[in-house]
Parts: C-alpha cells; structure tokens; sequence
C-alpha cells in the first residue's frame, strides 16, 4: 500500500522537509545533556549502593544531644578513645550486647575512654525504658534525621566504630559484641601514644 | 554429575552465541550466505544448550542437592516439590538464567519461523538479538553463575563460594538449604515473574526488527513493522498480565489492601508497558498512514531500554524497593550495557533519520491521526514523570545530601489525570475518522455516549453521596468509553442483521470473527476500562477501619460488621507458626461469611507474613487483617479491615485482556483485510492477491 | 477552524479541571485540633498512612508491621492523645528520621523540581504536539489529487462492486 502510494505522492508534491525543531543544534545538544545526566546519576546511585560501613580514615564530625540534654562533638575528643555504638530499641541483637557495653563503659570510664550510644531511628519512649531496663549510664543521644549514621554508611544495628586518640577510624564491628572483644580494643588503642 | 553438565552446556551456549553474533554479521557484510545459515543453526544450538542448563538447575532444586550454592540458597526440605521448582526464578543466578533461556528461546523461534519472508532482515536480527543474548548469558557465567558450590577453605572466616574447588579446601554440603522468602511462597510465584519476562524478553524481537531495519537501511518498506505486529503483542499481553499477576499477588500476600504501590520496582515494570502500548499504536499509524515512522522506532527503543532498566532497577537496589534481589556485581555490567544499546540505537536512529520522511500527510486535526499523536504524548508524559519520580530520590541525594521517599501521593496526583486523560481518548477515538472527521457526524455519535455517561454518573452520585467530583468525573469517562465502545459492537450487530438478516449472535459472532484485529482491539480497550475501574475504586472508594475486639465484640465499617469469636494458635506446613482468628462478617445484620485471617510466622526466616480473610464480590472486597493480639489471654485481638470497592474488575479486565488480544492477533486469511484498498494486479479470484512484500499480514 | 478551537479548548478544559481537582482532592479534610483524649486506631492510621518506616524499604508506616513501627504507631498515639496536631506530628517525625519518612515530597524547597517537571513536560508536550499537527496539515494532501489506481483490463462490474463495498466496510 505505502509503496503504490508513495510513489503517487512524489509525483505530485515537491520535496518539502518541515523544519524539524526538535532535531536542531540546541535540541540534539539538550538530549545528550539528559541522556548522559542520566547514566552518571545511575551509576553515582551504583557507588553509593555499595558503600560499606565505614573503617577507616578521620572518624567523621557530629554533634549529638543526649535524651538528658548534654551535647558531645566529636572533634572536640582528641586525646581520648571514644566507641560510638549504634543501636535501636526495637533491635533484639542489641539487647544482647547492651550489658557487655555497661560492665565495659564503667570499667574503663575514668582511663580515657568515651562511650557514645547513637539511637537509631528510635521512638522516644521505648529508647529510655531501654535504657532504663540495661542501667545504661554512658552518653546517648537520638540520631536526628538519621545523619550520623548516614555519615558512617551503618547497614544496619547495632555495630560498633573505634575511635583513636587521633580521632581516626580505626575499623568497626557489625553485629553484638562480646566480651572481651571491646575490652581488647580499648587496650589497644588506649595504648597508643597521643601527642597534640 | 548432573550440575556439571549444566555448567558446560551454558559455557558453550556462551561461545556459540558469540559465534552467532559475529558470524551473523560477517556473513551479511562479505555476502556469504552459508555464514548467515551458521549463525542461525548457532542460534538454534544456544537455545538448546539453555534448555540443557535450565533442566539440570530445575533437576538440582527438585532432589534438593544443597552441595549446589543455589539450591541451598533458595530451597529448603520444608518446601513442596512444586515450590522448589519455580524456586528457579527465585533467586539472583537462576532468573538471569531464566532470563536469558527465554531471550534465546524467542530468537530461535523467529529464526525458524520468519526465515523465508524476512530474509533480508535476518543476518541483522541475528546480530542484535544474540548481541545481547551474549550479554546475558555472559553475566550468568561470569557474574551470577548458578553452579558454584561451597568451600571450606582453612584459616578463611567464612565459606568460599566457587565453581572451582580452591586448593586445600573440602566441599560443605549443608544439611538443609535457607528456603524461599516466605512472601515468595504463593502462586502469585508461579505466573508473575514468568509472564514478566516473557514480556519483558519478548521486546527484544521488534527491537531487533527495527535496528536491522536501521543497519540495512530498509527503512521505506514498513515490512518490518507488519511483521513484528504479532510479536509486539505477545510481548505486550505478557507484560500486561505480568503486571496484573503482580498486583493480585501482592495484594495476596502484603496485607496491605491495596495491589499498587508505586514502589520503584513496580514503576521500573510500568515504563516499558506505557511506552510498548504507545507503540502499539502508533505501529498502527504507519501502516495505515505511513506516518510516525521515526516516533515508532524510537518508541520501540525506548520500550526496550527500559524493559533493560527495569531488570537493572530490580537487581542492583540503586532506588531501594521492597522487591530488589539481594544486591550484586550486577550494577556496573548492566549500566554499561544499558547504556550502549540506548546510545547506540539512538545514534542509528539519527544516522537515518532522514530516510525516514513520513508519507501521508494530515489534512485536519480533527482527525483520528491527532488522537493518535496525542495519546502518543500522553503515554511518553506519564513515562517521564513515573521514570522522574523513581530516579528523583537520587538526585535530592546528589545535591542536598538528604534522602526522601516519592511515594504513591505524587505518583498518584501527577499521573492520574493523565490515565484519565488516556482513557477518555480511548472513547473519542473510534469516534474519529481517518484524515478528517465531520463536525456533524461526531456529534451525532458522540452524543449518545454522552448522554449516557452523563445520566450513569447521576445514578452513581445518588448511591455514593459523598464523593468528590473528580471521582465523579473519573467514573464519567468510564462509563463513556464503555457506552462508547458496546456502541460500536451495536452498529455492527445491527448492519448485519438489517443487510444479512443474521439474528443477533450470529451477527455479533461473524462481526467479531470477521474483523478480528479491530473488534479485538475493542475487547482489548473494554479489559483497559475494567482495569481503570479497578485502580478509580481503589483510589477514591476505598474505606478502612481499625480496632480492638475481645470475645464476642463486633466493629463496623458501613454496611459491615465484624465479630470477633476466637484466636487459635498452631503449627502449619513450610515450618511456620500460625495465630489464626475466627470472625464472622455481617452485611446489614446478616452473618454472610466466617473469614479466618491469620498471620504466619516462618520461624527460621523470621518473616512475618499476613493472610487476610477476604469476601469478594464483583462490587468490592472486605479485607480483613489479623494485626494483632493478646499474647497472654488470647481473649482480644486487633484487626483492620479494607472495603475495597470495585477491585475485582482488575482481575476480570485482566482477563478480558487477554481474551481481545487473542481474538486481535489471530491471523486474518492472506490477502483479505490488509489488501483491500489497493489494487496492483488480480490474481485468481476475488480481490485478488498483492506482490509478495506487501502480502504479509504480520504473523 | 471550529474542529481545531474545539479540541483545544476540550484538552484544555479537562486539563485544567482533572489538575485542579485532583490538587483538592490531595487536601485530605483537615485535622481536628482540639485535645482529644481518646484517640483511635483509624487517628493514628490517618496520620500514619502520610509517613513512611525510616527503617524499612518503602513501606507506608501504617501497614508495617515490625516491632519498630508499632512502637511509632503507639508514638503518634500518645503525641495525639496529648493534642498535638497532624502537622506538629509529622514535624516531629521529619526532625526526628528526615525527610524520608514524609510519603509525599515536600512542595517547597528543592523537592518541588519533582511536582514542577511533569507540568513543565506536559505543557511543552501538548505545544509540541500542537506544532507537528500543524506542520502536517500544512502540507495537506488534497484527496483529488490522487490518481486512482488503474483498474487492471478484464475486470467485471461485479467484482468492482463487491470491492467498493468491501472497502466502504473497512473503517
């Protein structure tokens, strides 16, 4: 049909291209500009995907306020060793780790070492009845708007971040911990020798 | 024994789909015909070998041979035989597998099918199709691979996962595998992802059509387009019904009354059907008017990259979804791919572009063309702002460091008028004529849907008083287009009875039979506005409730109640504990149906998973869920119930679907519809036959 | 020239009243600010249906079902009970978890690119479509103009007839 046809229209129309806008030098510029938007942000998306938590490198800054008001930086650290531990209270790994983290914090509380529970995602009332239910005395605050633990790119809860004097990563821990993991880790980086 | 068969037989599909890849090629550029013949029986071979390699995966699952990573992965001695096997699909390296088995399955078939009356084309389709059957099969070799097994390997913290034993290391069997997903344990499994990527695969035939249409620079004769007409349905049925296996399926088993959530996963489906139903339509244009060729190809490109997208969308977790597989190394090797193949379908499509010149011109606007090219543009908007809205959260993330979620709320605002929009088109458009439609007779025939729509509102406002108006407005369209279109069905009955005397269902029966692809397409567009009924319910009719019941209490949702008569707790099959509650629902005072919804709970996966108790009618569902309960005294429990009005017609114009588009694809004789208003020479009798390339009616 | 005011102005016309609605239609009837002590499920599930689980995969806060969720649930609860409006709670929430849990992107800010681009797309969209018809009509083809296929020689008058007829069937 389109053959038979075709060839009745060119006899009678004279060759005639409308003028394409769209194929124009700015419109073919615009869809490469989308097309290759597009495949950068995917594969941006991919990378970030497949980051994992943190290990190493400067541990990165944050403030937190606790539930009792107190407001730790963490930069302003130096020169101790601080453990920043991620939980939930709807998170039943955590409760398993929970006392080991208490016995630990009071040992060592008085060498040095700042413990920092960062609640995750957490409502407020189960977080202090949590707290409450395990004597948890060592600093905690909410992670508000889930920032700092965005920041260490946590899969998950609980884990664990060590801190050096230095104020570096120095590795973390996924999952509960158990004794005497921490306390080996606490030696060692107390260990270190911390110059200003 | 039997795994390592597999294991060869997909490793030489690999190599003969690369064979068949360049051998195609080759063949066409140094013009030797036999080439060609090898490429296609290389073809042919890859389907088998997949074939091979599926059956020993399917075999390894069945008798349950957990020293196969796999199998211990996504089957356990709780699942039935059944399950096990569509435990194929159930995992990242089996449904790429999967995947690739029915892409090389569909070139086979169109390479034994279409050989004589396409053989131009053929060296080309060859080309593209097994280009990327070798990308898939690829992956499933070197990324995703099936086969491996586990390692214990000494000093190393955890087991290594492998093809190949590592030295000094033994093999670990387990004792039992970790099972299917619970929520992947229902019969939604069985049709859904199959029908999907049926659908999804099947793109890949007219994509292929077209780019050899491209190289081989065939592109004045739409031969291409009349052969992959057939095609492109049954790849767009499968999707379709993909998509309606999916909704039923989570609406089975989410618990959350609803079968649509506009989860990134679900969107990822969704493109390619908006854009493959676009090109459905406008494949019509170009062969009636030989209009739009250079928007056909580049909707079929677009239709296949995003069915492309899709699958990397799914798989590599980049916008998080509730369905994604667990993540793999699959990003990076999909991203490439994806990319090569838009940018270089795209770079022929320019290269050709001018070869492309549309030859019938429109003379009004007011025409049956317009509507088409509106449509066209209401599909490709509707594409845009679903693709915006899932990549969107990236993007906030990429510049202010923030995530957010773009949920149903903006999909459901920013698409929803445009749905409506399509639908009503729907309705106009069979009122239109070709090249130009008088004023006068439009509004003859408009008038009587009109009306109609007009006074069903009315009855539908009287028995819903509190709905708002574009509730009233949305179910408007759809009782036009429905008067609409039985409109037509009407004139045609009623021409034949008045010029053949045939009573009314012989006449509807040969009306039908006898134009089929347009009477077909008009089931089709029925199932649509079934299916638009559906989603309208779903998104202005929908009520819920939500309480606490002790023994014996009732709770009531409009004409419904609910009373609450007893919890029972016990063990159930596949290992999981089952709460089940007994309830009685009333209608009006009535008791009409005891519904026992539960909550299961699989104990080594952990998962909760909701079984609602549902009373169906074609008018609305009464869902209701078990969401909670005294643990202590069993004596109260927490349901909430969903009144889901007008949801089963999803399901029913599913059907109805499926029914047009048999009745639309089944092949006119030769010679007959196609050809009638074109005369080039008679041969033998009646309207006689036309030249061979014209002759094709695109089976 | 009617055809073509009247296509526009039908476009138009349900353009304008689907968007506009559906934007009233989006306004969920507004919250009661009064204290109100009782507070039932449905309140709870009315606020909760607006806000997403910050922990889980896309998934509304009133149909999760983990441990967390019920405990937000119970949240919202207790913060409505207290009167807190529908607005202070999902303020809380997005200072609380971010603005992920808001189910519906903010309008303002830098969230509003994804309310503003289909718009944008569409209006560009129909002006494209509106140009290329009018390209095409320009270059009308007049029916007249057509030469009608050569009827091949030995062709009866009935045959012709039955072809006319035929044809008159098709569309």
């Amino acid at each position: 049909m389109t053959d038979t046809n075709s060839e009745l229209i060119a006899a009678d129309q004279p060759e005639q291209k409308p003028p394409s806008k769209f194929w124009s030098a700015s419109g073919r510029f615009f869809v490469v500009f989308l097309v290759v938007g597009l495949i950068a942000l995917l594969a941006w998306g991919l990378v970030q995907a497949s980051k994992t938590p943190l290990e190493e490198g400067m541990a990165p800054d944050f403030t937190l306020t606790s539930f009792d008001g107190r407001t730790y930086t963490l930069s302003e650290l130096r020169g101790q060793v601080v453990i920043i531990n991620f939980w939930a209270s709807w998170c039943p790994p955590c409760r398993e780790e929970a006392a080991y983290l208490e016995s630990t914090w009071r040992k060592y509380k008085d060498q040095g070492v700042i413990f920092i529970g960062v609640d995750y995602a957490d409502a407020e009332k189960p977080a202090l009845a949590y707290m409450d239910e395990f004597d948890i005395t060592y600093f905690n605050g909410p992670d508000l708007g889930t920032r700092i633990s965005q920041k260490y790119n946590i899969k998950g809860v609980p884990e664990t971040y060590y801190v050096a004097k230095d104020g570096s990563l120095r590795g973390n821990h996924i999952g509960p911990l158990s004794a005497p993991e921490l306390d080996n880790r606490i030696d060692e980086l107390l260990n270190e020798p911390y110059t200003k | 024994m039997i795994p390592d068969i597999g294991l060869i037989a997909l490793v030489i599909a690999f190599g003969l789909s690369i064979y068949a890849t360049l051998m195609a090629i080759n063949g066409e550029w140094s013009k030797k015909a036999h080439w060609v013949a090898s490429a296609r029986n290389a073809t042919v071979a890859v389907f088998a070998l997949l074939t091979i390699s599926v059956l020993t995966v399917v075999y390894s699952l069945y008798v349950m041979d957990f020293s196969q990573t796999y199998v211990a992965d996504v089957s356990s001695t709780a699942m039935s035989p059944f399950l096990r096997i569509t435990a194929l699909w159930g995992g990242q390296q089996g449904s790429v597998l999967f995947w690739a088995w029915m892409m090389a399955g569909f070139v086979a078939v169109v390479v034994l099918r279409k050989w004589e009356s396409n053989a131009a084309l053929m060296p080309y389709i060859i080309f593209v199709a097994m280009l990327t059957t070798t990308f898939f099969v690829g992956v499933v070799v070197f990324i995703t691979n099936p086969f491996t097994e586990m390692w214990l390997v000494p000093g190393a913290e955890d087991l290594v996962i492998a093809i190949f034993q590592p030295a000094n290391s033994q093999q670990f069997i387990p004792y039992e595998g970790s099972g299917l997903n619970p929520l992947l344990r229902h019969f939604g499994m069985i049709g859904h992802p199959p029908t999907t990527y049926l659908g999804f695969t099947g793109f890949v035939i007219p994509f292929a059509f077209a780019i050899a249409a491209l190289m081989k620079k065939d592109t004045m004769s739409d031969l291409w387009i009349r052969s992959v007409r057939r095609w492109t349905l049954v790849a767009w049925i499968f999707l379709s019904i993909g998509l309606i296996l999916g909704g039923r399926w989570a609406y089975d088993v989410l618990g959350w009354g609803g079968f649509w959530g506009w989860d990134p996963v679900e969107n990822a489906m969704l493109m390619p059907w908006l854009t493959g139903t676009a090109f459905l339509h406008s494949v019509m244009m170009t062969e009636k008017r030989g209009m739009l060729k250079r928007w056909n190809i580049l909707l079929i490109i677009l239709t296949y990259s995003l069915s492309l997208f899709g699958t990397f969308i799914t798989r590599t977790g980049v916008v998080g979804s509730v369905h994604a597989f667990s993540k793999t190394a699959l990003g990076p090797a999909f991203l490439v791919f994806i990319s090569i193949t838009f940018v270089g379908a795209m770079v022929l499509l320019m290269y050709r572009w001018n070869d492309l010149k549309s030859e019938h011109e429109m003379e009004s606007i007011f025409s049956r063309e317009a509507a088409f090219v509106l449509q066209n543009m209401l599909f490709l908007a509707i594409t845009v702002a679903v693709l915006w809205g899932t990549v969107f959260p990236l993007i906030t993330e990429l510049f202010t460091d923030t995530k957010i979620t773009v949920g149903p709320p903006y999909f459901k605002q920013v698409t929803g008028p445009m749905f409506i929009a399509l639908v009503l088109l729907m309705g106009i458009t069979p009122l239109l004529a070709w090249r130009k439609q008088s004023t006068r007779k439009f509004l003859a025939r408009f008038a009587i849907p009109l009306t109609g729509a007009i006074a069903a509102t009315l009855v539908w406002a009287v028995f819903n008083p509190k709905s708002q108006p574009i509730s009233l407005f949305s179910m408007g369209v759809v009782f036009f287009v429905t008067i609409s279109i039985l409109a037509e069905f009407w004139r045609g009955t009623r021409i034949r009875m008045t010029t053949r005397g045939e009573n009314p269902f012989t006449a509807l029966f040969k009306l039908v039979v006898n134009n089929r692809r347009r009477f077909g397409g008009y089931i089709i567009h029925l199932g649509v506005v079934m299916i638009a009924l559906g989603f309208i319910g779903d998104a202005f009719f929908k009520t819920e409730t939500q309480g606490t019941l002790s023994m014996g209490e009732t709770i009531t949702i409009g004409e419904y109640s609910l009373r609450f008569d007893g919890l029972e707790s016990y063990l159930g099959s596949d290992g999981r504990e089952i709460v089940e509650a007994n309830t009685v629902l009333f209608k009006n005072g009535q008791p009409i149906k005891d519904l026992s919804p539960r909550r299961d709970y699989f104990v080594v996966q952990e998962q909760p998973v909701s079984i609602a108790g549902v009373y169906s009618t074609p008018a609305e569902d009464v869902y209701v869920l078990l969401v909670g309960w005294e643990t202590v005294s069993n004596q109260s429990s927490t349901f909430k119930i969903y009144v889901n009005p007008l949801i089963n017609w999803v399901w029913i114009g599913g059907f109805v679907l499926a029914f047009g588009v048999l009745i639309g694809a089944w092949s006119q004789a030769r010679g007959k519809v196609e050809a009638t208003y074109s005369l080039k020479n008679q041969q033998g009798e009646g309207l006689g036959a036309l030249p061979a390339a014209q002759t094709s009616t695109g089976d | 020239m009617f055809k073509n005011k009247f296509w526009i102005l039908l476009l138009a016309a349900t353009f304008a009243a689907l968007f506009l609605t559906a934007k009233v239609y989006a306004q969920d009837p507004a919250p009661t600010s009064a204290p109100i002590k009782a507070v039932s499920d449905n309140d709870v599930n009315l606020v909760a249906k607006k806000l997403y689980c910050p922990v889980c995969p896309n998934t509304p806060l009133d149909v999760c079902e983990t441990q967390a969720c019920k405990d937000w649930r119970a949240q919202i609860k207790d913060q409505l009970s207290q009167g807190w409006t529908e607005q202070a709670v999902m303020e809380y929430f997005v200072k609380q978890y971010g603005e992920r849990v808001l189910a519906e992107p903010e309008r303002g800010g830098f969230t509003s690119l994804v309310w503003m681009l289909p718009v944008l797309f569409v209006g560009l969209g129909l002006v494209f479509v509106w140009l290329v018809l009018k390209s095409w009509r320009s270059r009308r083809l007049s029916l007249a103009a057509i030469q009608p296929a050569p009827v091949p020689a030995g062709v009866s008058k009935d045959i012709l007839d039955r072809i006319e007829s035929e044809i008159c069937k098709v569309d």
